[in-house]
C-alpha cells in the first residue's frame, strides 16, 4: 500500500524447550515479538519456517485433524479478561463450548466437567448461570483459566495473565496458576513484562529484543548475574520496594529500533553502553556462557 | 510553604440506587517542591480526588471540602473563569494513556503551542520557539523536526514526553501525574520517572504521583498516602511505609508483592474484593478483608489517628509489624 513491500521479522530464530510442570517466562519490551511467539506456540499463527514439536511430534505445519489434535494440547489465557470472554454467553456455556467442539461428551457430562472445573479455580456453583459482566477482573481471569483447562491441555500459554489485575488480586491469580500447575503437571509459557512476577513464577527465562533471543537460561542465573547488557538494563530499570537491592540503574537512552529495519550486527548495539565496532558489524550468535545461552560478543567480559 | 491544602474532601456521585462516595474525607497538604505519592487499587478514589483538585469532576458529581486551597486561594469560591486560568497553568496534570490524551487530528506542535497560547501572551514565533525548547527539555531528539509529527507517528514513551512538555509548558507549581508510566515499558518508565524528578529539581515544582505500583512510589516519592475505597487509610514517609506499615491494608499490600515472597512459593493474597459502589461495609471499610479485624472494626468507623510523621485510620494500628 505504501510503496514497496518489506518483511517484518517479528520473531527471528528463537529456540527453546519446555518440560511438563515447568514455567518458561518470556520477557522483553513491547514489540519484541513475545506475543507473536506465544501465538505461534498456541498454533494460532503458523511460523514462516522452523520446527515446533509437541512430545516429539512436528506441529508447525499440521493441518486438519492433526492440527485439532495438537490444539487440545495447548491452550491460551489472554491479558484482558474483559475482552477475551464473550459477554453474551453465560459462564457455563463459555466453559462447555470447548468440550462441545472437541469431544463427544453428552450435555450432562459437559456440565459436570464444567462445574467441577469451576470448583478447581475458585468459582462458586451459582456462577454457572451468570454473565461475564457480573464479575470483577480477577474472577473473569479465573473463568478464562478454567476455559483454557477444560480440554486438559499439557501446555498453557499465558500472555500477560495478571498485568491487568490489581495487586491484591494479582497474588490470588498467581497462586491459582501455581496450584493448577502442580495438580495438572502443566507446562506454562508465561509472557510478562513485570520482572517481579517472572522471578516469582518462572523456572526458566528467555529475554527477547527485537524478535531475537538475547539471553536464555535458568531464572536464578539470569536474575542473579545477567550476562547480556539488555538483560542488565531491564533488571536495573525495574523498580523495587527493597532499598537494599536498589543498585545502580542503567538507564537506556532512546527506544527500540523499528523491527522493519533492524540495525546491522547486534540489534541492541544502538542502545548498548558497551557496544564496539564488532557489535555494529557482526550479529552475535547465541552461545553458552556461565551456564546460560547469551547472544553477545562481550558476554565473558560483562557481568 | 503549603501549596495545596485539602481538608475533608468528599466527592459523591448520586444515582437512583444510592449515593456513591468516590472520595470520602480525604485530607492532604503538599508543600512546594514535595513529591507525594498516592497509591491504591482501582476504585480507591486516587484519580477522582485529583480531578476534583483540577476542577474536572463533572455533573452529577458533587465536590465538597472543608478546605480546598491552592497557594492560599480558595478553589471552591473561585469563578469558573479564574479556575480555568489556574488549571493548566499553575496546576497541570499528566494522564495515564498518552496516546488517548492527545488529539489524533492535530500535530503535536499545534497542541503544544495551543496550550501556551491559552495561558500566555506572545507571538506565534515565540510560542514555536518555546515548544521546541520544551520538546528538547523532555528529551526528544531533533525537536524542531518533531513539531509537525502527529501522535500516531510517535511511540507511547514519546507521546508521554509530549504530554509532560505540555504540562510543564506554563511552568506549573504543582504537577499531578496520574499513572504516567503504567502504559509504558520498564526501560521507558525509568526514563520518564527520572525526567519528572529532574524537572522537579530544576523547575522547583511539587509533584503528586498517582500509581498502583508500590515500587514506583518507593523509588520516587518522599511521602505516601495509601487509599482504600475512597479513604486515605495511611500517610507516612516513603521509607517508613515500606519497613513499618501501620495500617493492616498497607501491610497486606506489601506482603502480596511477588518480590516480597521471600522464597515462598505461595503469595500472601488478600482475600475478597475491594468494596464496590453500593456495598460498602459498616464500620472500617477494610474489615471484611482484614485478618486483624475485631468486633469494634465491624461496628464503628475508625478515627484518623495522628502521629508526628503521619496518620493512620485504624482501631488497632500496627507497631513494628504487630498490632
Amino acid at each position: 500500500m505504501w510503496g514497496g513491500n518489506t518483511t517484518l521479522r517479528a520473531v527471528d530464530g528463537v529456540s527453546f524447550s519446555l518440560a511438563a510442570g515447568r514455567t518458561l517466562a518470556v520477557v522483553g519490551e513491547s514489540g519484541c515479538g513475545k506475543s507473536t511467539l506465544a501465538r505461534m506456540v498456541a498454533l494460532i499463527d503458523p511460523p514462516t519456517s522452523g520446527s515446533l514439536k509437541f512430545s516429539g511430534r512436528e506441529a508447525a505445519n499440521a493441518k486438519g485433524g492433526d492440527l485439532r489434535g495438537f490444539r487440545r494440547l495447548v491452550q491460551m489465557v489472554f491479558q484482558d479478561p474483559y475482552g477475551s470472554l464473550n459477554p453474551r454467553h453465560k459462564v457455563g456455556s463459555i466453559l462447555m463450548e470447548p468440550l462441545a467442539i472437541n469431544t463427544a461428551l453428552t450435555q450432562d457430562e459437559r456440565e459436570h466437567a464444567a462445574r467441577s472445573m469451576m470448583g478447581r479455580v475458585g468459582l462458586r456453583q451459582e456462577h454457572f448461570i451468570r454473565y461475564p459482566n457480573m464479575f470483577s477482573g480477577g474472577q473473569r481471569q479465573r473463568i478464562a483459566i478454567a476455559r483454557a483447562l477444560m480440554l486438559k491441555p499439557r501446555i498453557v500459554v499465558a500472555d500477560e495473565p495478571v498485568s491487568a489485575l490489581d495487586l491484591s488480586i494479582q497474588a490470588q491469580v498467581l497462586n491459582l496458576l501455581l496450584d493448577l500447575q502442580e495438580s495438572f503437571k502443566l507446562a506454562y509459557l508465561f509472557i510478562a513484562h513485570d520482572l517481579a512476577v517472572v522471578r516469582h513464577i518462572a523456572h526458566d527465562v528467555l529475554v527477547m529484543y527485537l524478535g531475537r533471543v538475547v539471553e536464555y537460561g535458568l531464572k536464578e542465573a539470569i536474575f542473579e548475574a545477567p550476562r547480556h547488557p539488555y538483560s542488565m538494563a531491564l533488571l536495573s530499570a525495574t523498580p523495587t520496594t527493597d532499598p537494599a537491592s536498589r543498585n545502580h540503574r542503567v538507564v537506556l537512552s532512546g527506544e527500540p529500533p523499528s523491527p522493519l529495519d533492524p540495525p546491522a550486527g547486534c540489534a541492541f548495539h544502538t542502545r548498548c553502553p558497551h557496544a564496539t565496532d564488532l557489535c555494529k558489524a557482526e550479529r552475535p550468535a547465541p552461545r553458552y556462557v556461565d551456564g546460560r545461552l547469551v547472544a553477545c560478543h562481550h558476554a565473558e567480559r560483562l557481568g | 510553604m503549603t501549596l495545596l491544602d485539602i481538608d475533608n474532601l468528599t466527592v459523591r456521585f448520586p444515582s437512583p440506587r444510592g449515593t456513591y462516595r468516590a472520595v470520602d474525607g480525604l485530607s492532604l497538604s503538599v508543600d512546594e517542591g514535595d513529591v507525594v505519592g498516592i497509591v491504591g487499587e482501582s476504585g480507591a478514589g486516587k484519580s477522582v480526588s485529583m480531578l476534583a483538585v483540577m476542577g474536572l469532576v463533572r455533573w452529577p458529581g458533587e465536590v465538597q471540602a472543608d478546605t480546598l486551597e491552592f497557594a492560599g486561594q480558595d478553589l471552591k469560591s473561585l469563578s469558573n473563569r479564574k479556575r480555568r486560568a489556574l488549571s493548566g497553568k499553575d496546576i497541570a496534570m499528566v494522564f495515564q494513556e498518552p496516546t488517548a490524551s492527545l488529539n489524533p487530528c492535530f500535530s503535536i506542535g499545534f497542541q503544544l503551542t495551543e496550550t501556551i497560547a491559552a495561558h500566555e501572551r506572545g507571538t506565534a514565533a515565540g510560542r514555536r520557539a518555546r515548544a521546541i525548547e520544551l520538546l528538547g527539555r523532555v528529551g526528544i531528539a531533533a525537536p524542531e523536526s518533531r513539531l509537525s509529527s502527529f501522535p500516531h507517528q510517535l511511540s507511547g514513551g514519546m507521546n508521554q514526553r509530549v504530554m509532560i512538555a505540555m504540562a510543564i509548558a506554563c511552568r506549573p507549581r504543582l504537577l499531578i501525574a496520574d499513572e504516567p508510566t503504567s502504559a509504558l515499558d520498564v526501560t521507558i518508565q525509568a526514563q520518564i520517572l527520572d525526567l519528572l524528578l529532574e524537572l522537579r529539581r530544576e523547575e522547583g515544582m511539587a509533584v503528586i504521583l498517582i500509581t498502583h505500583n508500590m515500587a514506583v512510589v518507593a523509588e520516587t516519592t518522599q511521602r505516601v498516602i495509601v487509599m482504600y475505597a475512597g479513604q486515605a487509610v495511611e500517610e507516612s514517609p516513603a521509607d517508613l511505609i515500606l519497613s513499618q506499615p501501620r495500617h493492616p491494608y498497607t501491610a497486606a499490600l506489601l506482603a502480596a508483592l511477588p518480590e516480597r515472597a521471600w522464597g515462598q512459593r505461595r503469595l500472601q493474597a488478600i482475600p475478597g474484593l475491594v468494596p464496590g459502589a453500593l456495598d460498602r461495609p459498616e464500620g472500617c471499610l477494610f474489615n471484611p478483608r482484614c485478618t486483624l479485624a475485631g468486633e469494634r472494626c465491624r461496628r464503628q468507623a475508625p478515627p484518623e489517628l495522628e502521629a508526628d510523621d503521619g496518620r493512620v485510620r485504624c482501631h488497632t494500628p500496627l507497631i513494628g509489624m504487630r498490632p
